[in-house]
């Protein structure tokens, strides 16, 4: 049992940017956001004893080298894409619960706009699971890359649901709007409307261009500890409540599910909400992973702030809004602020926790959540609270 | 022979999905189908996760079935593919009960509905790799 044992003491992060690219390696600019992490906890690089890298963005004995950290006791990548990020809570918070580490490092960051991944990531499947069934049984066929496996579940959904395009482009536009008041989101001065959504250029339908993350050169990192050691340090300890991490089943092979709509939340929140003690009624706000629009209505259902197939009436008339009943995504989310391979979830709902959010708080933030979404649908949950 | 050089990728002929492939290239979709249990799957897998056992056999499909979900692609995301676009491209629901992903050729893409019946069209790629694809069955939309 993990909850109120650990907390997120330290945050950092870069700039992010597309054009001209950050001129820096993507271990750079992650040193970047970790040195960030670790002045905002007060500590010392060389206190760091445990380190999460992101699954192929640096190796573990590599941080450690730069950063000092002579005693590095704990290190492992969680393979699940973009929930990676949260599951790595998870697992600092095993370890330094159970001693195994006492100051963890998760960073993350990369050159998704200027670099060479970038223009590559399509071709590059080799850190998916199902990476030779995707070769194999998809590419063949011209599903080559994420939106357009993902398009399937959105379409389907929208058959079994009566989901719409308009509540799409309602995720699209509440993302948007949070970032106008975030000057570091990328889409700050960039406001979208309804007609401009629906005119932007399809890519794989359902999906058009305004349904999809941006690309951005940047960084992000958080540093965990205990309760305990939390207290000693200068910043307000954020306490992580609850945690899960679930895969759909399986989880290599989107087409064969029984439960076509199942997704590693389906199983990784309701264990997080018991962790917690709360219902998700109790949630202040929640920052989802947004690689697509569609994928934050279908991360709410299966998180359960509404029944599968409620998504979509539930992003409606600002129902994710800042003033709505679950503010999402409060710094404009993969769709508007950047793709910083959701580190930068963590990082906005510490803030929120902490009441650093200027014009776009939410008053009186006590519960928040964070989602990651990766691969063929893994997903991890955090419940945290200040 | 002086033909065009296929540029798409195609899957690796190694393997279960080898062997899966060494069935539509001798004009057969087959899938495997467990000796004990009798349940069908796809993809390939080295034994069967309802029993557990390691005995199946390649069983020949109907070549059958209807449109469980779709896409059109109309963007390329692989520069391979930028020629075709747009395409739709489906996961078929097969009368024998597994789905696979495909595409459904000859389809104008307003005409494309979840339910539509489809049936198999086996295509060569190249002399070592032919394809499942999928034609409606009849134009009955
Ligand atoms: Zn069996």
């Amino acid at each position: 049992m993990l909850k109120d044992q650990a907390c997120i003491v330290g945050i950092g992060e870069t700039p992010f940017c597309r054009k001209p690219g950050s001129g820096m390696s993507e271990m750079t600019l992650q040193l970047k956001a970790a040195t960030a992490a670790t002045a905002d906890a007060g500590l010392k690089g060389s206190q760091i004893d445990g380190i999460l890298p992101f699954p192929a963005l640096g190796r573990a004995e590599a941080f450690a080298g730069a950063l000092g950290c002579e005693n590095l006791r704990f290190s492992a990548t969680l393979h699940l894409g973009g929930a990676a990020p949260v599951a790595a809570l998870r697992a600092a918070a095993m370890a330094v619960v159970s001693g195994t580490a006492s100051h963890v490092l998760i960073p993350g960051g990369w050159n998704g706009y200027s670099g060479a991944r970038a223009r590559a990531a399509v071709q590059d499947m080799n850190s998916l699971p199902g990476a030779a069934i995707a070769r194999d049984f998809y590419v063949p066929f011209g599903m080559t890359a994420p939106p357009q496996w993902y398009a399937l579940m959105a379409r389907r959904h929208m058959h079994d649901y009566g989901t719409t395009h308009e509540q799409f482009g309602a995720v699209a536009i509440a993302m948007r709007k949070h970032a106008q008041l975030n000057p570091a989101a990328l889409m700050c001065g960039k406001p979208l409307t309804m007609a401009e959504y629906l005119a932007s250029p399809m890519i794989a339908d359902p999906y058009r261009l305004n349904d999809c993350c941006l690309e951005t050169d940047g960084a992000a990192a958080f540093v965990v500890t205990t309760v305990a050691r939390a207290r000693d340090l200068g910043k307000q300890p954020i306490y992580l409540m609850g945690v899960g991490v679930g895969q759909p089943y399986p989880a290599d092979e989107i087409t064969n599910r029984r439960d076509f709509h199942r997704t590693g939340l389906t199983s990784a929140a309701p264990e997080a909400f018991r962790m917690a003690g709360i219902a998700p009624a109790d949630v202040d706000f929640a920052q989802i992973y947004d690689c697509f629009t569609f994928e934050v209505i279908q991360q709410i259902e299966e998180a359960g702030f509404c029944k599968r197939g409620e998504g979509g009436a539930f992003v409606e008339h600002g129902g994710i809004e800042l003033g709505g009943r679950l503010p999402v995504n409060t710094h404009g989310g993969l769709l508007s602020q950047a793709h910083v391979l959701g580190l930068s979830h963590v990082v906005e709902a510490v803030r929120q926790l902490r009441g650093e959010c200027g014009a776009r708080q939410v008053q009186n933030a006590e519960i928040g959540v964070v989602t990651g979404w990766g691969d063929f649908g893994d997903g991890a949950i955090a419940i945290l609270r200040r | 022979m002086p033909e065009t050089k296929y540029a798409k990728p195609l899957p690796q002929m190694e393997g279960l999905a080898g062997e899966f492939y060494g069935h539509c290239k001798n004009g057969e979709l087959r899938f495997q189908r467990c000796k004990c249990c009798g349940a069908f799957r796809h993809i390939p897998r080295e034994i069967c996760p309802e029993c557990n056992a390691f005995d199946w056999e390649w069983a020949k499909s109907s070549g059958s079935g209807t449109v469980y979900t779709w896409t059109v692609v109309e963007r390329a995301l692989h520069p391979a593919f930028a020629s075709d676009t747009p395409y739709a491209a489906v996961v078929v629901e097969m009368a024998e009960g597994v789905r696979l992903l495909s595409q459904v050729v000859d389809c104008p893409p307003d005409k494309l509905r979840i339910g539509m019946p489809v049936q198999l069209e086996l295509r060569a790629m190249t002399p070592e790799v032919t394809l499942p694809f999928f034609r409606r069955l009849i134009d009955n939309q």
